[in-house]
């Protein structure tokens, strides 16, 4: 634990109030604190980067939705990344109820941070319960055989995906849809703080989709996780997210609830489409393409 | 749901212990000159209980001072073998790999070759010369392993691809390298090392030595094992494996260093017996799962099984010539290997 960088020490007893299971409810103290953070990539060092992401901040509290929007090479998975503390900001910094999430040790990281990507490739089969079992690996030693508990937990994951009927399948011979759950319910199975998705819905059929939003909408609140999600589906943001936060070529453009942020010369310019933006019934923006003719 | 458990690993292992111990003992009973079972069983139980004068000398030069060695030596060298295959094909996420995709053994052959070579020159003691080969190959190896890390390495860390594309490099360079130096050799040393490129059983090491060889089979394999639930996320992916806790890049470097220290000890004794590493690896996980808490102990034994029978049939299929063990692994390991590839495409 002396990797650990203590940015306070109220958010220490945050922490401790979220490990026994209040998640912070009550406090205002946000759980995710995204402040400032920058990035630059340059393939060699005596190069000008070729990609920079500008400084960008937002915060998210147990049980919100967080959507990362922006069309392509917009910075959206980088982010995502700095987030989950794999990459290193260049400026800035990613606080976890008040840790610093690069500095956590990959073990401890693994135990409050769970991230689905984009596609998940399998080398050899192996059976959808094995899948989930690893997201109980952040919680043994390395050589630890799976407890009782693990197997419950597990078990778990999977019924609040709808998957128990999955369990025994081979991973390699379910859908698309199917095998979408089944890594979420790995991420589940790690019992974390914070849960990011890059772009699960990339493969999914439109009924696939709303239904993932859906669970994920209903898992936040239920488990209190702080759900950040990277993707490009405007109409799904609109519907499911508490939070957008807009990038376009590495800039971050606006940060807010979709009914602020979804604003048709905005999202017009940022998507290089012509559109109409109108608001639902419900208060949630709904985007119409309109097409050139 | 059914997680592996302690017992049910140490169940399997019973298992593969009983049959390797079966195929010893039938390897023990075959060979140039007939031995009957229960005459074996005979002296064996004989040996087990300290009364090993009663059996008569000539039997247990053959039996005991012979074949018994190089059962075992045989049992090291496809147990090594077969574990560095599994722990490549995990570390490199490469289905393809085996313990000789990064150079190892052409840098253990050169060595030993090179060993060879500079031998005659040297006034050595006996002592010396019996280990003076397998030194040269061990030192080759070493060497080799070195160069392909450091041609592998990306911003400081080890890269998969990077690594794998420089062993190749570095293998093919090598064997370049032998071919020149068998074309120039004086013609008595060239069959010795053709033996020893096919690889080959016949050159018992010292009982020093041999207790060496066991003694790092263990420890590097122990090594590997402390890593086997890393190595099952890391077949999901580099990244999926991070943000599942494991440190990727620690994980790597031990385990890198491990493998390559078996190959390099069953190189340094054998010569290059192809195919146990490649293909004992894929019959194990087709039975036992992709699991390496189970997969690593089920490959050493299966390594040990293939390459002891290997041997038995490479010493009686023409005797009394003793054929190299890496022809009879070849050739039935492409076969095998061709019919598990067409399975897994249908």
């Amino acid at each position: 634990m002396t990797s650990l960088t203590r940015a306070s020490s109220t958010s220490d007893v945050a922490r401790n109030a979220t490990r026994s299971g209040d998640s912070g409810r009550g406090t205002n103290d946000p759980r995710l604190s995204v402040e400032q953070v920058s990035y630059a990539y340059s393939p060699n060092p005596q190069q000008a980067p070729i990609f920079t992401l500008e400084a960008t901040s937002f915060q998210a509290k147990a049980g919100e939705v967080v959507a990362i929007l922006g069309p392509n090479a917009s910075g959206k998975s980088t982010l995502l990344q700095i987030i989950s503390g794999a990459l290193q900001p260049l400026s800035g910094r990613v606080l976890l109820n008040g840790f610093v999430t690069h500095d956590l040790e990959p073990r401890i990281r693994g135990q409050r941070i769970a991230m689905v990507q984009q596609e998940s490739q399998l080398l050899f089969p192996s059976k959808a319960w094995e899948f989930v079992m690893q997201g109980r690996h952040p919680y043994g030693r390395s050589l630890r055989f799976e407890t009782d508990d693990d197997v419950v937990i597990a078990q778990n994951a999977l019924a609040q995906v709808g998957a128990e009927h999955l369990s025994d399948r081979w991973m390699d011979q379910i859908s698309g849809g199917e095998k979408q759950r089944v890594i979420l319910a790995r991420a589940l199975a790690q019992q974390p703080l914070l849960l990011l998705l890059d772009e699960p819905t990339l493969h999914l059929d439109i009924g696939a989709q709303v239904d993932l939003l859906e669970t994920l909408r209903r898992l936040a609140l239920e488990n209190r996780y702080t759900v950040v999600i990277v993707t490009h589906e405007l109409n799904l943001v609109g519907e499911y997210a508490d939070q957008v936060v807009l990038l376009q070529k590495g800039k971050c453009l606006r940060v807010g609830a979709p009914a602020n942020v979804y604003q048709r010369d905005l999202l017009e310019q940022v998507f290089q489409t012509r559109l109409t933006v109108e608001m639902a019934s419900n208060g949630r923006p709904r985007v119409n393409l309109l097409p050139d003719t | 749901m059914r997680p592996l458990t302690i017992g049910r690993l140490f169940l399997q292992c019973a298992i593969l212990a009983a049959i390797l111990f079966c195929v010893m003992v039938l390897a023990l009973k075959f060979g140039a000159i007939h031995v009957s079972l229960y005459g074996l069983g005979r002296d064996l139980l004989r040996v087990f209980l300290g009364k090993s004068t009663e059996i008569s000398s000539e039997y247990s030069l053959i039996v005991l001072n012979i074949r018994l060695p190089r059962i075992l030596l045989g049992a090291i060298v496809g147990a090594s073998l077969s574990v560095a295959g599994t722990s490549f094909q995990a570390l490199l996420r490469n289905p393809l790999a085996d313990p000789y995709v990064l150079g190892v053994s052409s840098g253990a052959a050169l060595g030993a070759i090179l060993a060879l070579l500079i031998e005659p020159h040297l006034a050595l003691t006996p002592e010396i010369a019996s280990v003076f080969t397998p030194l040269g190959g061990f030192l080759g190896a070493t060497v080799a392993i070195a160069a392909v890390y450091f041609l592998g390495r990306r911003d400081g860390r080890i890269d998969s691809n990077t690594l794998l594309l420089g062993g190749v490099i570095t293998a093919s360079l090598l064997y370049a390298v032998i071919i020149l130096l068998l074309t120039v050799l004086p013609s008595s040393n060239v069959r010795g090392m053709a033996y020893w490129l096919m690889g080959e059983l016949s050159n018992l090491p010292s009982k020093p030595l041999a207790w060496v060889l066991r003694a790092g089979f263990l420890a590097a394999t122990a090594v590997i094992y402390t890593t086997a639930s890393d190595l099952n996320l890391l077949l999901s992916g580099e990244k999926e494996a991070m943000h599942l806790g494991v440190d990727v890049h620690r994980v790597r470097l031990i385990v890198y260093i491990a493998a390559s220290a078996l190959t390099g000890i069953a190189v340094a004794v054998s010569g290059s017996i192809g195919y146990v590493g490649l293909l004992v690896p894929h019959v194990m996980r087709m039975i036992f799962g992709s699991d390496h808490r189970i997969l690593i102990p089920a490959s050493a034994f299966g390594g040990a099984i293939a390459v002891v029978i290997a041997d038995t049939i490479a010493r009686t299929i023409a005797a009394p010539a003793d054929l190299p063990v890496g022809a009879i692994t070849a050739i039935a390991g492409a076969p095998l290997f061709i019919y598990l590839l067409r399975r897994r495409l249908a």
